[in-house]
């Protein structure tokens, strides 16, 4: 692969973000955008969960691939994904009790975040080198965030504005995540 | 649970109308938007996920009395793994073409938040008839989900349905419609269409009792 590791980061932040181009992790997109201060720390805790994902799928599709035993590695990357997520919210639950109520479910549901899988399942389908693999999994955290807090912010002012009975809920998130993305397609060949 | 006929049916039922995976509990919602691009990839990819939620369910309910409580969620999680990688290779094996167009979004299965949904709150303290039957319509409901979006957004964004040309030449594809954003646009659309309806139903019993 020839990509620059700031092609790659650029890439993944916009033009191909992992929430608004490639449809991934829209659980807790959807969830937790609510308020915006739980956004940016669940952002942030997926961005972490991500990158040692990334770190520890990267050396493991090593030793798997070493040994011919490509079929486990799905299975190997969920578990891994999930002890990642359990670190987290240890760390959490000691440093910072306040936010880790008020993340609440969402918090163990990183597992199934799809953003999380994808990074690692991506990195191996693209190839990437050691270097290309920690910028992918930033830069697709940050993306994550950023798009998770643009919303969060939408939904905060929309709160003080008069909206249709019948659109209040998800149809309504679903909409302006539409628009998100309808504007997020401008980046498009951003990252050449 | 005593297995009669029409609990059984209802049991079947509820994931294809009443708790609608997709247009009810707006879950798995990734590969619903992702892979509902074009019709004929929208019902592989809900075929795909019903297999799996049968599979895992059934496996789930049969050993739900060995699992330990405390390591159920990765057990789960594992079982899922393990029937994901079965239909990635099936997929691979029948058609290379349609293994290239869901991409990724085939493992992503794992990830489907319905199936550990389903998991966790009905095959872990259900016998695994009923729990596979539970699992068949959610599966279902999910496939009829995923081919309305993937339906609705082939027509309008490519003019065809199944890869068939609807209205000939003179029609100007609304390509919008098949990038990502009107995945987003389709899928309110349709929630609208649906939180419409049941406002009507519910307004309508009203009147009738007056």
């Amino acid at each position: 692969m020839s990509e620059s590791a700031f092609q790659i980061f650029v890439n993944t932040l916009l033009a191909n973000n992992l929430v608004l181009a490639m449809f991934l992790g829209l659980c807790p997109f959807l969830g937790v955008s609510g308020k915006l201060d739980t956004a940016f720390p669940m952002g942030l805790a997926t961005t972490f969960v991500m990158l040692v994902a990334s770190l520890c799928a990267y050396g493991l599709n090593l030793l798997l691939s070493a040994f011919h035993l490509e079929f486990l590695r799905l299975i190997s990357y969920i578990v891994i994904i999930a002890s990642a997520v359990q670190l987290v919210e240890m760390v959490l639950k000691k440093y910072s009790p306040a936010l880790f109520r008020a993340l609440g479910i969402y918090l163990p549901l990183i597992t199934t975040n799809c953003a999380v899988l994808g990074v690692a399942l991506f990195q191996t389908s693209r190839e990437y080198n050691f270097i290309q693999s920690v910028v992918f999994a930033v830069g697709g955290g940050a993306g994550f965030t950023l798009a998770l807090v643009l919303m969060a912010s939408v939904r905060e002012r929309l709160q003080l504005s008069n909206v249709p009975e019948l659109a209040l809920g998800t149809a309504l998130s679903l909409m302006l995540a539409g628009i998100l993305s309808l504007s997020f397609m401008g980046f498009a060949g951003l990252g050449g | 649970m005593s297995i009669s006929t029409p609990q059984t049916w209802e049991e079947f039922t509820e994931g294809i109308w009443r708790q609608n995976p997709v247009f009810v509990m707006v879950l798995g919602m990734c590969p619903v938007l992702a892979v509902s691009v074009s019709a004929i990839n929208a019902l592989s990819m809900g075929l795909a996920t019903l297999f799996v939620l049968v599979c895992s369910c059934g496996l789930v309910s049969l050993l739900r009395h060995t699992i330990p409580r405390e390591v159920r969620i990765a057990v789960y999680i594992v079982i899922i793994a393990t029937f994901v990688t079965a239909v990635d290779y099936a997929i691979q094996a029948i058609s290379l073409a349609l293994y290239e167009a869901l991409g990724a979004f085939i493992q992503l299965i794992v990830v489907n938040c319905i199936i550990l949904g389903r998991a966790e709150a009905h095959a872990a303290k259900n016998p695994p008839l009923p729990a596979m039957i539970n699992a068949a319509g959610m599966g279902v409901g999910f496939s009829i989900g995923l081919f309305a979006l993937g339906a609705v957004r082939e027509i309008l964004g490519a003019g065809t349905l199944f890869g068939i040309g609807l209205f000939g030449a003179g029609f100007q594809p609304w390509v919008i419609m098949v990038l990502p954003p009107g995945g987003f646009f389709v899928l309110g659309a349709w929630l609208l269409v649906f939180a419409g309806w049941a406002r009507r139903r519910k307004s309508g019993e009203v009147t009738q009792h007056v």
